[in-house]
């Protein structure tokens, strides 16, 4: 299954890609990478000698929305041949064994590539209870425990595996956690995204194969080629934000104008991603350029970050209840007060007595 | 381990009504307090009305008097731009409409975003302006004590944060927007028992001053 002998070049030319393509490839990704434009034959020249790396793939509680994204992006580019060239040795929705034999497969690359196969995983791990999800009997966090141990380097595909995405969503009856929160001891990208820019993970790999590391990370462990800026400050409907012009609905004029959708719950200023440069279905669009507000599919917790439809700046709770809540209490609070002031001066008079300068000269 | 997002969604939250609560109740029983204290009974012929030189004088005290401001026109003007500034980012930035819009049930129109960072810079301008004056002025130090800091502190951090999250000069901006958030929390918290009250009892003050000088019958 496995042919480590060929490299990364003679596999693309088997497969009909020209020199020309293959170059147009790196360049693109030395560019995709924030690279120098000099390090484009780098690029090529290590990925023409890279061999095969092993991969394994392991889906926890997850919707096999990464893997539909992935497997379909453009087809058939060199990113495509890029993703068939590694040797994808487990994958339990897209390889033919099943059962046992799967699981041999998965525990055979686990031994014949010790210490230097790619761990790739898509889906959130329960904590909550071993069954809540299981394959071939084994459990999510026992099989990301084992796979992980003989790991370069696990990378964590999606919102779900890299944060707990929807299933860690309130009130999170699985007890769902992210890879990170299990596996502490090894390197670990987190390409998040519900689900991720296909482009993203073809990008990272050719970053492992050219480098033989991982690429620069931000605080999430995410590449910073990709993550490091926002939605927001890359839209191309910012010019409409910062002159205060609005879609207020998803028919009115402002939207057929392509205005801002803050107003309609956009949570690009909060989102990191490449959504707004590298766009989706081979560059063709993207959620807000077809209307939509982003609802900040990247971003930990995004699921309670409140409404997909309201503005950032509304407080998740109800606050027109707060304030009804709040100002009903400050009444009967402040009429009791009122009340017992009241009643303290109305005794105060009852005992006020006169006092005769007579009283006075009496008592001194 | 507290994340810049979890922290963000704490802040939006659970945070965001306990600190609004705290504000509408505190307001409410600060204006009972107010008005139950009540006045003594004036046995003394009123020689003018109240309410028309009252409501008068609301408009008439936002022109500064001539005397005050040859003797302290550092207070009265660094005073004036840091009020406008502040008022024009908090009532007219598209993201706070949409909370009083959430809130109130009705919006109004903001403005664009180039002139609320320069009101939010004349309001940062102004209030560094304020602080220097009290610091500086000797007959002003001697009048401050601890709460005109802690007052200026809570209206100048909402101002900075602010302005930092519009620029997004603090990464991840999950962690500047919730700092910004939390600043604002303090000042409701803080606000129905402090001197930021004046912002609503300055019209009770004011209407006072004018209906008791119209009931005698004098310019206020």
């Amino acid at each position: 299954m496995t042919d480590n002998s060929s490299t990364l070049g003679e596999s693309l030319r088997r497969q009909g890609v020209t020199r020309r393509g293959f170059l147009k490839f790196c360049t693109a990704t030395a560019s995709m990478l924030a690279l120098p434009a000099g390090m484009a034959p780098a690029v090529a020249a290590a990925l023409e000698k890279a061999r095969r790396p092993s991969v394994i793939w392991l889906s926890f509680q997850e919707c096999t929305g990464c893997t539909e994204s992935l497997t379909r992006s453009h087809a058939p580019t060199v990113e495509n041949l890029l993703f068939d060239y590694i040797s994808l040795d487990y994958h339990h929705t897209l390889q033919a064994a099943s059962g046992a034999a799967a699981e041999a497969a998965r525990e055979k690359a686990m031994h014949d590539n010790a210490g230097k196969y790619l761990l790739v995983v898509d889906g959130s791990i329960p904590l909550g209870h071993p069954g809540y999800s299981t394959i071939a009997g084994i459990s999510n966090l026992q099989m990301l425990q084992e796979t992980a141990a003989g790991a370069a380097a696990v990378i964590a595909v999606g919102t779900c595996a890299a944060f707990g995405g929807l299933p860690k969503a309130a009130p999170n009856p699985t007890g769902a956690v992210s890879v990170s929160d299990i596996i502490t001891d090894k390197p670990i990208i987190n390409v998040s995204g519900c689900p991720p820019i296909p482009s993203v993970i073809t990008g990272v790999l050719a970053h492992y194969l050219t480098f033989d590391t991982l690429p620069e990370l931000d605080q999430y462990g995410r590449p910073m080629a990709f993550f490091g800026t926002s939605i927001h400050d890359r839209c191309y409907r910012r010019p409409f934000y910062d002159k205060g012009l609005f879609a207020e609905t998803f028919d009115d004029e402002g939207a057929r104008k392509g205005w801002c959708l803050y107003k309609l719950g956009c949570k690009g200023p909060m989102a990191y991603n490449a959504c707004a440069t590298m766009k989706w279905n081979q560059g063709t669009s993207w959620p807000v350029e077809s209307g939509h507000g982003c609802l900040g599919c990247s971003e930990p917790s995004f699921w309670d970050a409140g409404g997909f439809y309201k503005a950032l700046s509304i407080p998740t709770g109800d606050i027109s209840r707060t304030v009804g809540i709040a100002g009903a209490a400050g009444l009967a609070i402040g009429a009791a007060a009122v009340g017992l002031n009241r009643a303290a001066k109305s005794r105060a008079k009852q005992q006020h007595g006169t006092v005769t300068v007579d009283d006075l000269e009496k008592t001194s | 381990m507290i994340e810049p997002m979890d922290f963000l969604l704490w802040v939006r939250g659970t945070a965001f009504d306990v600190s609004l609560g705290i504000f509408v109740i505190g307001v409410v029983v600060r204006f009972f307090e107010i008005f139950s204290l009540g006045r003594a009974a004036n046995f003394a012929e009123p020689r003018g009305t109240e309410f028309g030189p009252g409501m008068r004088t609301i408009l008439t005290r936002n022109i500064p008097e001539a005397g005050t401001f040859k003797r302290q026109p550092l207070t009265v003007i660094a005073g004036y731009v840091f009020h406008i500034g502040l008022l024009i980012s908090l009532f007219f930035f598209v993201p706070h409409i949409q909370l009083f819009a959430a809130t109130f049930g009705f919006g109004w129109p903001g403005l664009p975003t180039p002139i609320v960072d320069a009101a939010a810079v004349l309001g940062i301008a102004g209030l560094l302006a304020v602080l220097w004056n009290r610091l500086t002025n000797p007959v002003m130090k001697l009048l401050s004590d601890k709460e005109d800091y802690l007052v200026w502190v809570l209206t100048f951090l909402p101002l900075l944060t602010g302005y930092l999250a519009y620029h997004r000069m603090v990464d991840p901006y999950p962690l500047i927007l919730g700092l910004h958030i939390l600043s604002i929390e303090f000042f409701l918290i803080l606000f129905p028992f402090t001197k930021l009250m004046h912002t609503f009892t300055l019209f009770l003050a004011r209407w006072y001053n004018g209906a008791m000088h119209g009931r005698r019958g004098v310019e206020s």
